[in-house]
């Protein structure tokens, strides 16, 4: 077994509002900075023991689908690294 | 017949559902999630509140609770469930209804009266309105934004799924009288069978005559066929 991190970000899918982050934008502005335009995500970082690297983006993957994200909003992404 | 009224840690409308159900004279205790479902559960209120802390998204860990899969089981075999603001999140989490209660547009928890327009009068929940009757119920959310992709918005429109629309006290819609950004001014849809319905506003809250109306006593009154 090797030591695994997981990194799993969730994205609110293209096209669907962020009400967060054009809140986040406007601050932003007022304090003068200069943007076109803002996303904000959620990233959870997994430790776990795997097999694989593989195998560790496979459980990763199962938790983005079963609870993570929530496939009506969000696109999701895995990173797996050795820690 | 016992309705029951599931109460997650962190439900916080729990209490009012059982008066409001009791002053109708429809038989209800809270059930504290892991405990199960009674065995002679005849309706299951997911009550308003904040499951959870809200962490991660409203209502994703209590759909992933046990008990959730024992309701979405009655549900199937036709017992009536209702969802309520917290509980309508739950809802749409565990799959029982469509689409998502995502962060309002204006980011802001809000919390007031508004008008929905009645779009269905033909389901246990609105049978004691008429079709575009308009009644006025409190909201108190902070992720009561309807959003679902326009293919299925489409086919839930088609199927007409949707139960309530916010409008204004005419009965108009419009982004003036959509308090959160929902969709369509979507407020309430249906699941897969008319028994099963969530909703954000709170008509639990409308239903004891000492709080000023009684507009929101017509859902309730969707346990009385069970």
């Amino acid at each position: 077994m090797t030591a695994y991190t997981a990194t799993v970000t969730v994205r609110l899918k293209h096209g669907v509002l962020d009400p967060e982050a054009e809140t986040t934008k406007r601050a932003l502005e007022r304090l003068d900075f200069e943007l076109e335009a803002l996303r904000s995500a959620d990233r959870f970082e997994v430790d776990l023991e795997a097999d694989s690297a593989d195998d560790a983006r496979e459980r990763a993957d199962e938790m983005a689908e079963r609870l993570l994200a929530n496939p009506t909003i969000h696109d999701y992404d895995v990173e797996v690294a050795e820690r | 017949m016992t309705v029951a009224i599931i109460r997650f840690g962190g439900s916080n409308c729990d209490r009012d559902a059982e008066r409001a159900l009791e002053h109708l004279d429809i038989d209800a205790e809270i059930v504290w999630h892991e405990d199960g479902l009674p065995e002679d559960t005849t309706g299951i209120v997911l009550p308003g509140g904040f499951s959870y802390g809200d962490y991660l998204r409203g209502g994703a860990m209590a759909a992933r609770s046990p008990i959730m899969a024992e309701v979405r089981e009655a549900a199937a075999d036709g017992v009536p469930v209702l969802g309520v603001c917290n509980g309508a999140q739950v809802g749409c989490e565990s799959d029982l209804t469509e689409g998502a209660f995502t962060t309002n547009e204006s980011a802001r928890f809000q919390c007031e009266h508004v008008y929905l327009r009645v779009e269905r009068d033909d389901t246990p929940w609105t049978a004691a309105y008429d079709e575009g009757e308009v009644i006025e119920v409190p909201i108190a959310h902070g992720e009561g934004r309807y959003e679902i992709d326009d293919d299925r918005l489409a086919e839930l429109e088609d199927e007409d799924r949707v139960l309530f629309r916010y409008c204004d006290e005419n009965g108009e819609t419009g982004p003036e009288a959509n308090p959160n950004g929902s969709k369509h001014d979507i407020a309430g849809i249906l699941g897969d069978r008319d028994t099963v319905a969530v909703l954000m506003p709170h008509p639990e809250r409308v239903t004891l005559p000492d709080v000023g109306s009684t507009d929101g006593q017509g859902v309730l009154r969707g346990f009385e066929s069970a």
